[in-house]
Protein backbone atom coordinates (compact mmCIF):
# COMPACT_ATOMS: atom_id res chain seq x y z
CA UNK A 1 0.00 0.00 0.00
CA UNK A 2 3.26 2.36 0.28
CA UNK A 3 3.67 1.84 -3.56
CA UNK A 4 2.62 3.77 -6.36
CA UNK A 5 -1.29 3.82 -7.56
CA UNK A 6 -2.92 5.62 -10.55
CA UNK A 7 -4.59 8.61 -10.13
CA UNK A 8 -6.39 11.28 -12.35
CA UNK A 9 -7.21 14.27 -11.80
CA UNK A 10 -8.75 16.81 -13.99
CA UNK A 11 -6.17 19.58 -14.22
CA UNK A 12 -7.16 23.24 -15.95
CA UNK A 13 -10.09 21.13 -17.74
CA UNK A 14 -7.96 18.52 -19.09
CA UNK A 15 -7.88 15.02 -17.54
CA UNK A 16 -4.56 13.72 -16.50
CA UNK A 17 -3.89 9.87 -15.43
CA UNK A 18 -0.64 9.73 -13.88
CA UNK A 19 1.24 7.18 -10.60
CA UNK A 20 1.28 8.85 -7.37
CA UNK A 21 3.11 7.37 -4.12
CA UNK A 22 0.49 8.35 -1.36
CA UNK A 23 3.17 10.40 0.54
CA UNK A 24 3.47 12.58 -2.45
CA UNK A 25 1.83 15.70 -1.86
CA UNK A 26 -0.77 17.63 -4.47
CA UNK A 27 2.00 20.76 -5.23
CA UNK A 28 4.89 18.02 -5.97
CA UNK A 29 2.67 15.78 -8.26
CA UNK A 30 1.19 19.04 -10.18
CA UNK A 31 5.20 20.33 -10.70
CA UNK A 32 7.09 17.39 -10.70
CA UNK A 33 5.15 14.64 -12.52
CA UNK A 34 2.58 16.67 -14.27
CA UNK A 35 5.73 19.46 -15.61
CA UNK A 36 3.10 22.36 -13.92
CA UNK A 37 5.66 24.56 -12.50
CA UNK A 38 3.69 27.52 -11.73
CA UNK A 39 2.38 26.52 -8.56
CA UNK A 40 5.03 27.41 -6.08
CA UNK A 41 6.29 25.97 -2.97
CA UNK A 42 7.42 28.29 0.23
CA UNK A 43 7.29 27.08 3.37
CA UNK A 44 5.65 23.52 2.80
CA UNK A 45 3.99 23.29 6.10
CA UNK A 46 0.89 25.78 5.22
CA UNK A 47 1.96 29.16 6.74
CA UNK A 48 2.76 31.21 2.89
CA UNK A 49 0.47 30.11 0.72
CA UNK A 50 2.58 30.43 -2.22
CA UNK A 51 0.98 26.72 -3.38
CA UNK A 52 -2.36 27.65 -3.19
CA UNK A 53 -4.53 26.06 -6.30
CA UNK A 54 -8.66 25.24 -6.68
CA UNK A 55 -9.81 21.82 -5.29
CA UNK A 56 -13.27 21.63 -6.59
CA UNK A 57 -13.11 25.59 -7.07
CA UNK A 58 -11.84 26.20 -3.03
CA UNK A 59 -8.58 27.67 -2.79
CA UNK A 60 -6.66 24.81 -0.90
CA UNK A 61 -3.10 24.65 0.53
CA UNK A 62 -1.35 22.02 -2.15
CA UNK A 63 1.35 21.51 0.21
CA UNK A 64 -1.14 19.77 2.81
CA UNK A 65 -3.25 17.85 0.69
CA UNK A 66 -2.20 14.61 -0.83
CA UNK A 67 -2.05 14.20 -4.68
CA UNK A 68 -4.15 10.97 -4.18
CA UNK A 69 -6.94 12.66 -1.89
CA UNK A 70 -7.34 14.82 -5.55
CA UNK A 71 -8.36 11.59 -7.38
CA UNK A 72 -11.72 12.00 -9.21
CA UNK A 73 -11.40 15.74 -8.37
CA UNK A 74 -10.75 18.97 -9.97
CA UNK A 75 -7.65 21.27 -9.75
CA UNK A 76 -7.09 24.73 -11.18
CA UNK A 77 -3.52 26.15 -11.42
CA UNK A 78 -2.33 29.18 -12.06
CA UNK A 79 -1.22 27.65 -15.91
CA UNK A 80 -5.50 27.42 -15.99
CA UNK A 81 -6.11 30.96 -15.53
CA UNK A 82 -5.51 33.22 -18.28
CA UNK A 83 -6.77 32.42 -21.54
CA UNK A 84 -5.65 29.94 -24.45
CA UNK A 85 -5.08 33.00 -26.36
CA UNK A 86 -2.11 33.96 -23.53
CA UNK A 87 -4.60 37.32 -22.47
CA UNK A 88 -4.28 37.56 -18.70
CA UNK A 89 -7.50 37.12 -16.18
CA UNK A 90 -8.50 40.49 -15.48
CA UNK A 91 -6.62 39.86 -11.73
CA UNK A 92 -3.44 38.93 -13.32
CA UNK A 93 -3.43 41.93 -15.59
CA UNK A 94 -4.44 44.32 -12.36
CA UNK A 95 -1.46 42.87 -10.52
CA UNK A 96 0.57 43.66 -13.29
CA UNK A 97 -0.41 47.49 -13.54
CA UNK A 98 -0.93 47.88 -9.85
CA UNK A 99 2.43 46.40 -9.14
CA UNK A 100 1.40 44.05 -7.03
CA UNK A 101 4.72 41.88 -7.67
CA UNK A 102 8.11 42.23 -7.56
CA UNK A 103 9.94 38.40 -7.74
CA UNK A 104 6.32 37.10 -8.46
CA UNK A 105 7.24 34.51 -6.34
CA UNK A 106 4.10 34.22 -3.93
CA UNK A 107 1.86 35.11 -7.16
CA UNK A 108 0.43 32.38 -8.04
CA UNK A 109 -1.08 31.62 -4.59
CA UNK A 110 -2.36 35.48 -4.59
CA UNK A 111 -4.23 35.00 -7.92
CA UNK A 112 -5.99 31.29 -7.36
CA UNK A 113 -7.01 32.98 -3.74
CA UNK A 114 -8.75 36.24 -5.49
CA UNK A 115 -10.34 34.42 -8.23
CA UNK A 116 -12.02 32.03 -5.51
CA UNK A 117 -12.77 35.76 -3.03
CA UNK A 118 -14.19 36.98 -6.78
CA UNK A 119 -16.61 34.15 -7.15
CA UNK A 120 -17.37 34.33 -3.92
CA UNK A 121 -18.25 37.80 -4.21
CA UNK A 122 -20.20 37.34 -7.32
CA UNK A 123 -20.10 40.81 -8.12
CA UNK A 124 -21.01 42.33 -4.65
CA UNK A 125 -18.39 45.11 -3.74
CA UNK A 126 -15.99 44.57 -0.78
CA UNK A 127 -13.80 46.62 1.74
CA UNK A 128 -10.21 47.41 1.37
CA UNK A 129 -9.76 45.85 5.46
CA UNK A 130 -11.84 42.14 3.83
CA UNK A 131 -9.38 42.47 0.96
CA UNK A 132 -6.33 42.44 2.99
CA UNK A 133 -7.94 39.17 5.61
CA UNK A 134 -8.60 37.37 2.33
CA UNK A 135 -5.16 38.17 1.12
CA UNK A 136 -3.83 36.93 5.05
CA UNK A 137 -3.13 33.24 4.15
CA UNK A 138 -0.50 35.06 1.07
CA UNK A 139 2.59 35.66 2.47
CA UNK A 140 5.09 38.37 0.28
CA UNK A 141 8.32 38.78 1.22
CA UNK A 142 9.43 41.56 -1.62
CA UNK A 143 6.73 44.35 -2.74
CA UNK A 144 4.21 44.25 -0.10
CA UNK A 145 0.49 44.22 0.04
CA UNK A 146 -0.52 47.46 -1.03
CA UNK A 147 -0.32 47.00 -4.90
CA UNK A 148 -2.07 43.51 -4.41
CA UNK A 149 -4.80 45.29 -2.65
CA UNK A 150 -5.07 48.49 -4.95
CA UNK A 151 -4.85 45.47 -7.75
CA UNK A 152 -7.34 43.47 -6.09
CA UNK A 153 -9.96 46.78 -5.40
CA UNK A 154 -9.60 47.73 -8.95
CA UNK A 155 -11.08 44.03 -10.31
CA UNK A 156 -13.29 42.96 -7.43
CA UNK A 157 -14.93 46.47 -7.46
CA UNK A 158 -15.30 47.50 -11.15
CA UNK A 159 -18.63 47.43 -11.75
CA UNK A 160 -19.46 49.76 -8.76
CA UNK A 161 -17.18 52.43 -9.84
CA UNK A 162 -18.59 51.76 -13.75
CA UNK A 163 -21.71 52.27 -12.11
CA UNK A 164 -21.32 55.28 -10.10
CA UNK A 165 -18.96 56.99 -12.77
CA UNK A 166 -22.79 56.06 -15.02
CA UNK A 167 -24.89 58.02 -12.97
CA UNK A 168 -22.64 61.02 -12.19
CA UNK A 169 -24.74 64.11 -13.91
CA UNK B 1 10.59 18.45 3.44
CA UNK B 2 8.48 15.55 2.32
CA UNK B 3 6.11 12.95 4.50
CA UNK B 4 7.77 9.65 5.03
CA UNK B 5 6.44 6.61 3.06
CA UNK B 6 3.41 5.72 4.87
CA UNK B 7 0.63 2.80 3.55
CA UNK B 8 -2.69 4.76 2.58
CA UNK B 9 -5.84 3.33 3.34
CA UNK B 10 -9.80 4.78 1.93
CA UNK B 11 -12.02 2.67 4.14
CA UNK B 12 -15.80 2.82 2.42
CA UNK B 13 -16.94 2.61 5.74
CA UNK B 14 -17.43 3.78 9.41
CA UNK B 15 -17.37 -0.52 10.53
CA UNK B 16 -14.17 -0.63 7.82
CA UNK B 17 -12.80 2.17 9.18
CA UNK B 18 -13.02 1.26 13.25
CA UNK B 19 -11.79 -2.34 12.03
CA UNK B 20 -8.24 -0.20 10.39
CA UNK B 21 -8.24 1.29 13.44
CA UNK B 22 -8.51 -1.92 16.04
CA UNK B 23 -6.01 -3.41 13.99
CA UNK B 24 -3.32 -1.56 12.17
CA UNK B 25 -0.43 -0.62 14.53
CA UNK B 26 0.88 3.50 14.31
CA UNK B 27 -2.16 4.28 12.34
CA UNK B 28 -3.24 7.90 12.09
CA UNK B 29 -6.39 9.33 10.63
CA UNK B 30 -6.59 11.83 8.41
CA UNK B 31 -9.10 14.39 8.46
CA UNK B 32 -8.72 18.04 6.87
CA UNK B 33 -5.31 17.34 7.23
CA UNK B 34 -4.15 20.96 8.22
CA UNK B 35 -2.36 20.27 11.01
CA UNK B 36 -1.75 16.38 10.47
CA UNK B 37 0.54 17.17 7.34
CA UNK B 38 2.75 20.26 8.27
CA UNK B 39 3.61 17.66 10.62
CA UNK B 40 4.02 14.79 8.14
CA UNK B 41 5.87 17.44 6.00
CA UNK B 42 8.15 18.13 8.94
CA UNK B 43 8.35 14.61 9.97
CA UNK B 44 7.17 15.34 13.40
CA UNK B 45 4.53 13.00 12.78
CA UNK B 46 5.74 9.83 10.59
CA UNK B 47 2.62 7.10 10.97
CA UNK B 48 3.22 4.13 9.36
CA UNK B 49 -0.86 3.64 8.41
CA UNK B 50 -2.51 6.79 7.13
CA UNK B 51 -6.31 6.13 7.27
CA UNK B 52 -7.85 9.03 5.05
CA UNK B 53 -11.89 9.74 7.16
CA UNK B 54 -12.05 12.33 3.34
CA UNK B 55 -13.88 8.79 1.73
CA UNK B 56 -16.56 9.16 5.07
CA UNK B 57 -19.46 11.63 4.09
CA UNK B 58 -21.31 10.13 6.53
CA UNK B 59 -18.80 11.86 9.17
CA UNK B 60 -19.60 15.47 8.20
CA UNK B 61 -23.15 17.82 8.61
CA UNK B 62 -24.71 19.52 10.46
CA UNK B 63 -28.17 19.47 12.19
CA UNK B 64 -29.93 20.72 15.19
CA UNK B 65 -31.79 17.90 17.38
CA UNK B 66 -33.72 19.94 19.82
CA UNK B 67 -31.85 21.89 22.55
CA UNK B 68 -27.89 20.61 20.56
CA UNK B 69 -26.10 21.75 17.78
CA UNK B 70 -24.77 17.97 16.47
CA UNK B 71 -21.63 18.46 13.90
CA UNK B 72 -19.60 15.56 11.94
CA UNK B 73 -16.15 15.74 13.14
CA UNK B 74 -15.32 15.92 9.12
CA UNK B 75 -17.54 18.65 8.84
CA UNK B 76 -15.58 21.96 6.88
CA UNK B 77 -14.65 24.33 8.74
CA UNK B 78 -15.54 26.71 5.92
CA UNK B 79 -19.01 24.78 5.50
CA UNK B 80 -19.88 25.51 9.41
CA UNK B 81 -18.40 29.33 8.80
CA UNK B 82 -20.83 30.06 5.85
CA UNK B 83 -24.09 27.80 7.82
CA UNK B 84 -27.05 29.72 8.06
CA UNK B 85 -27.57 27.16 11.20
CA UNK B 86 -24.51 27.63 12.51
CA UNK B 87 -25.36 31.61 12.66
CA UNK B 88 -28.79 31.70 13.52
CA UNK B 89 -28.36 28.86 17.20
CA UNK B 90 -24.73 29.01 17.42
CA UNK B 91 -23.30 32.58 16.39
CA UNK B 92 -20.17 31.98 19.07
CA UNK B 93 -19.12 29.03 16.88
CA UNK B 94 -19.43 30.86 13.91
CA UNK B 95 -17.23 34.10 14.84
CA UNK B 96 -14.98 32.24 15.99
CA UNK B 97 -14.52 29.86 13.14
CA UNK B 98 -13.28 33.34 10.95
CA UNK B 99 -9.92 32.92 12.83
CA UNK B 100 -9.25 29.64 12.16
CA UNK B 101 -6.15 29.63 10.54
CA UNK B 102 -6.99 31.20 6.88
CA UNK B 103 -9.52 30.38 4.26
CA UNK B 104 -7.34 28.08 3.02
CA UNK B 105 -6.84 25.87 5.50
CA UNK B 106 -10.81 26.21 6.65
CA UNK B 107 -12.02 25.01 2.93
CA UNK B 108 -10.28 21.97 3.91
CA UNK B 109 -9.67 21.70 7.77
CA UNK B 110 -12.38 20.07 9.64
CA UNK B 111 -14.49 21.15 12.92
CA UNK B 112 -13.38 17.34 13.99
CA UNK B 113 -9.40 17.38 13.26
CA UNK B 114 -9.24 21.25 14.63
CA UNK B 115 -11.17 19.72 18.40
CA UNK B 116 -8.90 16.34 17.83
CA UNK B 117 -5.39 17.88 17.57
CA UNK B 118 -6.14 20.16 20.20
CA UNK B 119 -3.44 22.73 19.66
CA UNK B 120 -3.54 25.20 22.84
CA UNK B 121 -3.88 27.83 20.81
CA UNK B 122 -6.74 26.86 18.81
CA UNK B 123 -10.38 28.34 18.74
CA UNK B 124 -12.89 25.95 18.39
CA UNK B 125 -11.60 23.60 21.49
CA UNK B 126 -12.28 26.97 23.53
CA UNK B 127 -15.91 27.56 21.96
CA UNK B 128 -16.59 23.52 22.60
CA UNK B 129 -15.32 24.30 26.18
CA UNK B 130 -17.65 27.57 26.58
CA UNK B 131 -20.52 25.68 25.17
CA UNK B 132 -20.14 22.23 27.59
CA UNK B 133 -20.14 20.10 24.38
CA UNK B 134 -19.55 16.69 24.27
CA UNK B 135 -17.58 14.49 22.17
CA UNK B 136 -18.34 11.15 20.53
CA UNK B 137 -15.53 8.76 20.35
CA UNK B 138 -16.15 5.62 18.59
CA UNK B 139 -13.76 1.95 18.43
CA UNK B 140 -15.10 -1.17 17.55
CA UNK B 141 -14.82 -1.21 21.88
CA UNK B 142 -17.80 0.71 21.49
CA UNK B 143 -19.20 4.36 21.52
CA UNK B 144 -18.01 6.65 24.33
CA UNK B 145 -19.18 10.16 25.18
CA UNK B 146 -16.48 12.57 26.93
CA UNK B 147 -17.17 15.95 28.06
CA UNK B 148 -14.79 18.75 26.82
CA UNK B 149 -13.93 19.02 30.10
CA UNK B 150 -12.24 16.06 30.67
CA UNK B 151 -11.04 15.25 26.99
CA UNK B 152 -7.38 16.39 27.19
CA UNK B 153 -4.82 14.94 28.90
CA UNK B 154 -1.57 16.77 28.27
CA UNK B 155 -0.14 18.78 25.51
CA UNK B 156 -1.66 17.81 22.02
CA UNK B 157 -3.00 14.79 23.76
CA UNK B 158 -6.72 13.70 24.29
CA UNK B 159 -8.64 11.03 25.72
CA UNK B 160 -9.09 9.42 22.05
CA UNK B 161 -7.25 5.99 22.11
CA UNK B 162 -5.05 4.91 19.07
CA UNK B 163 -8.03 2.54 17.88
CA UNK B 164 -10.43 5.34 18.54
CA UNK B 165 -11.91 8.24 16.29
CA UNK B 166 -13.94 11.22 17.08
CA UNK B 167 -17.12 11.42 14.85
CA UNK B 168 -19.13 13.57 16.37
CA UNK B 169 -19.75 16.75 18.59
CA UNK B 170 -22.55 17.69 20.08
CA UNK B 171 -22.97 21.32 21.35
CA UNK B 172 -25.49 22.07 23.53
CA UNK B 173 -27.75 25.51 22.09
CA UNK B 174 -28.15 28.60 24.89
CA UNK B 175 -31.75 29.77 24.68
CA UNK B 176 -32.72 32.68 22.09
CA UNK B 177 -31.42 35.78 23.14
CA UNK B 178 -28.81 34.95 24.84
CA UNK B 179 -25.02 36.82 24.38
CA UNK B 180 -21.98 36.05 23.04
CA UNK B 181 -18.64 37.29 22.53
CA UNK B 182 -15.19 36.14 20.79
CA UNK B 183 -11.79 37.74 21.20
CA UNK B 184 -8.29 36.66 20.66
CA UNK B 185 -5.12 38.38 19.93
CA UNK B 186 -2.41 37.13 17.35
CA UNK B 187 0.85 37.85 16.62
CA UNK B 188 0.55 39.07 13.20
CA UNK B 189 -2.94 39.38 11.25
CA UNK B 190 -5.10 36.23 10.80
CA UNK B 191 -2.46 34.18 12.32
CA UNK B 192 -2.29 31.75 15.30
CA UNK B 193 -4.00 33.45 18.74
CA UNK B 194 -2.23 34.02 21.66
CA UNK B 195 -5.09 33.92 23.89
CA UNK B 196 -8.50 33.77 22.84
CA UNK B 197 -11.59 34.05 25.00
CA UNK B 198 -15.12 32.84 24.79
CA UNK B 199 -18.22 33.98 26.78
CA UNK B 200 -21.90 33.64 26.77
CA UNK B 201 -24.66 35.08 29.15
CA UNK B 202 -27.83 34.93 29.43
CA UNK B 203 -30.09 37.67 30.64
CA UNK B 204 -33.51 37.24 32.92
CA UNK B 205 -36.63 39.13 32.77
CA UNK B 206 -35.38 42.00 35.26
CA UNK B 207 -31.96 42.30 33.10
CA UNK B 208 -29.52 40.32 35.58
CA UNK B 209 -27.51 37.60 34.48
CA UNK B 210 -28.98 34.67 34.93
CA UNK B 211 -25.99 32.22 33.38
CA UNK B 212 -22.79 33.28 32.12
CA UNK B 213 -19.59 30.82 30.63
CA UNK B 214 -16.43 32.28 29.86
CA UNK B 215 -13.65 29.98 28.25
CA UNK B 216 -9.64 31.02 28.02
CA UNK B 217 -7.36 29.21 25.32
CA UNK B 218 -3.73 29.45 25.06
CA UNK B 219 -2.78 29.58 28.69
CA UNK B 220 -1.99 26.02 29.43
CA UNK B 221 -2.86 22.66 27.12
CA UNK B 222 -6.23 22.59 27.53
CA UNK B 223 -8.94 25.62 27.55
CA UNK B 224 -9.82 26.58 31.16
CA UNK B 225 -13.31 27.52 31.97
CA UNK B 226 -13.57 30.32 34.39
CA UNK B 227 -16.41 28.61 36.98
CA UNK B 228 -15.55 31.67 39.96
CA UNK B 229 -15.99 33.93 37.59
CA UNK B 230 -19.21 32.62 35.99
CA UNK B 231 -20.17 32.09 39.55
CA UNK B 232 -19.41 35.86 40.61
CA UNK B 233 -21.66 37.10 37.45
CA UNK B 234 -24.87 34.58 38.13
CA UNK B 235 -27.48 36.76 39.89
CA UNK B 236 -25.75 40.08 39.06
CA UNK B 237 -26.88 42.80 37.94
CA UNK B 238 -24.29 43.83 34.46
CA UNK B 239 -22.12 46.72 35.33
CA UNK B 240 -18.54 47.63 34.49
CA UNK B 241 -17.63 46.40 37.96
CA UNK B 242 -18.93 43.34 37.74
CA UNK B 243 -17.15 42.49 33.92
CA UNK B 244 -13.67 43.63 35.84
CA UNK B 245 -14.70 41.59 38.76
CA UNK B 246 -15.00 38.65 36.36
CA UNK B 247 -11.79 38.89 34.30
CA UNK B 248 -9.64 39.90 37.47
CA UNK B 249 -10.18 35.60 37.89
CA UNK B 250 -8.85 35.37 34.19
CA UNK B 251 -5.28 37.45 34.83
CA UNK B 252 -4.94 35.07 38.07
CA UNK B 253 -5.11 31.72 35.84
CA UNK B 254 -1.77 29.77 35.70
CA UNK B 255 0.10 30.36 32.31
CA UNK B 256 2.70 28.09 30.71
CA UNK B 257 5.46 29.64 29.09
CA UNK B 258 6.03 30.20 26.01
CA UNK B 259 8.29 31.65 23.33
CA UNK B 260 8.11 34.87 22.54
CA UNK B 261 4.88 35.17 25.14
CA UNK B 262 5.81 35.13 28.56
CA UNK B 263 3.26 34.34 31.46
CA UNK B 264 2.15 37.57 33.19
CA UNK B 265 1.47 38.61 29.46
CA UNK B 266 -0.75 35.98 28.72
CA UNK B 267 -2.52 36.16 32.34
CA UNK B 268 -2.78 40.32 31.36
CA UNK B 269 -4.55 39.12 28.14
CA UNK B 270 -6.46 36.89 29.23
CA UNK B 271 -8.31 39.40 31.54
CA UNK B 272 -8.27 42.54 28.83
CA UNK B 273 -10.26 39.76 26.20
CA UNK B 274 -12.26 38.34 29.11
CA UNK B 275 -13.65 42.21 29.66
CA UNK B 276 -13.95 42.59 25.67
CA UNK B 277 -15.80 39.28 25.40
CA UNK B 278 -18.22 39.59 28.23
CA UNK B 279 -18.44 43.52 27.03
CA UNK B 280 -19.78 41.98 23.73
CA UNK B 281 -21.60 39.28 25.27
CA UNK B 282 -23.75 41.57 27.52
CA UNK B 283 -24.33 43.84 24.87
CA UNK B 284 -25.65 41.60 22.60
CA UNK B 285 -28.28 40.41 25.51
CA UNK B 286 -29.49 43.40 25.29
CA UNK B 287 -27.53 45.08 28.33
CA UNK B 288 -27.07 48.39 28.84
CA UNK B 289 -23.35 48.47 30.92
CA UNK B 290 -22.93 51.22 32.74
CA UNK B 291 -19.40 52.41 33.67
Amino acid sequence: MHEARTISIEVNGVLREAAAEPRIHLADFLRHTLGLTGTHIGCEHGVCGACTVLLDGASVRSCLTLAVQAHGRTVTTIEGVAAPDGALHPLQAALAAHHGLQCGYCTPGVVMTLIELQRELDGQPIEEPAVRKALAGNLCRCTGYQGMVDAALSVLNAQQTTAMEGSAP
Amino acid sequence: MKPAAFAYHTPASKAELLSLLSELEDARVIAGGQSLMPMMNLRLAAPSHLIDLNSLPELGGIAQDGDTLVIGAMTRQREAERSPLVARVCPLLRDALEHVGFQQTRNRGTVGGSIAHMDPTAELPVVASALDGVLIIESVRGVRRVPMGEFSVGYLATQVEPDEVLVRIELPLWPEGHGWGFEEVTRRGENFSVVCVAALVLLDGAGRISRAAIAVGGLAAAPVRLTEAEAVLTGAVPSEEAISAAAAFAGELEADDALFVPPDFKQHLARVLTTRALRSALERAGSQVHA
